[in-house]
């Protein structure tokens, strides 16, 4: 296997809190994965710590061949990585259309207006164009941030919690809109997710983490029926840190 | 291509700026010339303000530009006042692209401070050198223009003529600017530089460019005032001066280019006219006004032109 990002030995302390403990994963090329785990089990960490806004205390991510450990995020993302956040980070007193076109005009000299039209359409996003984004729904903010992630045609994208905050009626609408966008590109997918259903239907591999390490790892079957996933993460079990 | 409204306002209020500067009263002229160069610098702090940050210390950049103008004439023997235009500009823009890689680091209150704590240095380094006229600063003499010399009395029209022709062309590119991928890119710095990052761009660059044009345009700015004013001295690059710039800005709010020279019109002409009538509380005038603009009109001025144009 060439995996696209292969983290070794990643390690994330906050005081004596452990959030990555000996952190080894692997991830194929064009898969779509789903990183779950109960709060403070160190997967917005893990995500952290690969986008370069947190440094790991030990251990190396590699991504593509290339070290990141040590890379700020806009190094990062020019490498090819992507991603969005639990909370939407938008550029509230612009508008939607005008949120895009400053991811457009970053990744892209030419045809911004074009591309910027064409990533509304694609994400439903036409009839909030010229809404501020500080006055979105939080589905529609949240499907903005991942589309702004997406303009920079990233190999491989994260999402964290991407429908998380969102209406249950509106959560398979949303990775639907998110899956379709990326079918076909080459790119990897990465979320971080707590409904079992949306891990269930979209990823073809589930991470369990509990506590700062790795419980299961393997196919959404194998990983939801192991005992420590149903004990620490599907069953709301208290993590030892809190 | 599309009719835009704001270009052809600025070149209204140029026209109109240039037909008054041959049949206009000498004060008029004056008022209408610092309000053009105190214009020109709060145009560089709307472009500093989109991007997030607030600067106490224009008044470095707008006695710089001064100075550098005033010495090239005192000193230098070239006393062209299109030559010192651009020797203000550029030795402005230059002192800010050092200065710049420092203060392009900081943000919010580290900003607003460091640039203050800059503009003091250099009025302390003023108001102690006797050569270059200490607290009483120098007097320009100006006759030329492009080597073009001026008959005696038309200097300041032609110089005022001169500053209404750059606030045309730069209130236009600072528009162009701002509505380019750099202007909106300036916001979404002011917005969330987490996420600018996270998308690729540099902030610092940003911010460091964004920098650089207003300390140029603040030269500029000082380079007119002494060529109308006729003298310079430390007082320009006092924290008071910038405060009047910061003042200016709130007054006008950052919603146009045309918003600062609009502003920047008005407090001269209430100065003016309260410093007549009410000399020792003018200052108190300018308060309330600012009090008022705080509390009913949080986005200056120009919120009123907007409503009326909506």
């Amino acid at each position: 296997m060439n995996p696209i990002l292969a983290a070794e030995g990643l390690q994330k302390s906050f005081g004596a809190v452990t959030a990555a403990a000996d952190i080894n994963l692997a991830f194929e090329r064009d898969s779509v994965v789903s990183l779950i785990g109960a709060n403070g089990a160190g997967k917005t960490t893990f995500l952290n710590m690969v986008t370069g806004y947190l440094r790991p205390d030990g251990g190396r991510v590699r991504f593509d061949g290339q070290e990141l450990v040590g890379r700020s995020p806009r190094e990062i993302t020019a490498l090819g990585l992507s991603r969005s956040f639990q909370i939407p980070q938008l550029f509230q007193s612009l508008s939607v259309r005008e949120n895009l076109l400053v991811a457009e005009g970053i990744a892209h000299a030419e045809r911004v207006e074009e591309a910027t039209d064409a990533l509304l359409e694609k994400f439903d996003l036409a009839s909030y164009a010229a809404r501020p984004a500080g006055l979105l729904p939080e589905g529609i903010r949240k499907l903005l941030d991942v589309a702004m992630a997406l303009v920079s045609k990233p190999k491989l994208l994260l999402l964290d919690e991407p429908t998380s905050g969102v209406a249950a009626d509106e959560k398979f609408g949303i990775m639907d809109l998110v899956m379709t966008a990326v079918r076909g590109q080459g790119v990897t997918v990465l979320f971080v997710e707590h409904d079992m259903d949306i891990v269930s239907r979209y990823a073809a591999r589930v991470v369990a983490f509990y506590d700062g390490r790795v419980i299961a790892d393997g196919t959404p079957a194998q990983v939801l029926e192991a005992e420590e996933v149903r004990r620490y993460v599907i069953g709301g079990a208290p993590h030892a840190a809190a | 291509m599309t009719f835009d409204r704001t270009i052809a306002s600025l070149a209204v209020a140029c026209g109109v700026l240039l037909v008054a500067a041959p049949i206009a009263p000498q004060w008029l002229l004056f008022l209408l010339a610092l309000a053009l160069a105190k214009g020109l610098v709060v145009l560089g702090l709307l472009l500093l303000m989109r991007t997030g940050l607030v600067s106490f210390g224009q008044g470095l950049y707008f006695g710089l530009g001064a100075y550098a103008a005033a010495l090239l004439a005192h000193r230098g023997g070239l006393a062209d006042a299109a030559l010192m235009i651009v020797a203000g500009t550029a030795c402005a823009a230059a002192v800010a692209a050092i200065l710049g890689l420092l203060l392009a680091r900081y943000r919010e209150i580290f900003f607003a401070m460091l640039s203050l704590a800059f503009s003091m240095i250099l009025y302390g380094l003023l108001v102690k050198s006797s050569a270059l006229g200490s607290t009483d600063g120098f007097h320009v003499q100006v006759k030329h223009f492009a080597g073009i010399a001026l008959a005696a009395g038309v200097e300041r029209r032609v110089f005022y003529a001169a500053s209404a022709i750059a606030v045309f062309f730069l209130g236009w590119a600072l528009h162009r600017y701002l509505r380019s991928h750099w202007g909106r890119l300036s916001e979404a710095i002011r917005d969330n530089e987490l996420r600018v990052e996270y998308l690729g761009a540099s902030v610092y660059r940003v911010v460091y460019a964004n920098y650089i044009i207003a300390a140029a345009l603040a030269g500029l700015g000082g380079a007119f005032a002494a060529l109308a004013v006729g003298h310079v001295d430390p007082e320009t690059t006092y924290w008071t001066t910038s405060g009047e710039f910061v003042f200016i800005a709130i007054l006008g709010g950052t919603g146009n280019v045309l918003a600062p020279f609009l502003s920047a019109a008005i407090f001269e002409a209430l100065r003016t006219v309260a410093s007549q009538y009410a000399p020792n509380v003018w200052q108190m005038a300018l308060g309330v006004a600012m009090l008022a603009i705080i509390m009913f009109l949080p986005g200056g001025l120009w919120t009123l032109v907007r409503r009326r144009a909506a």
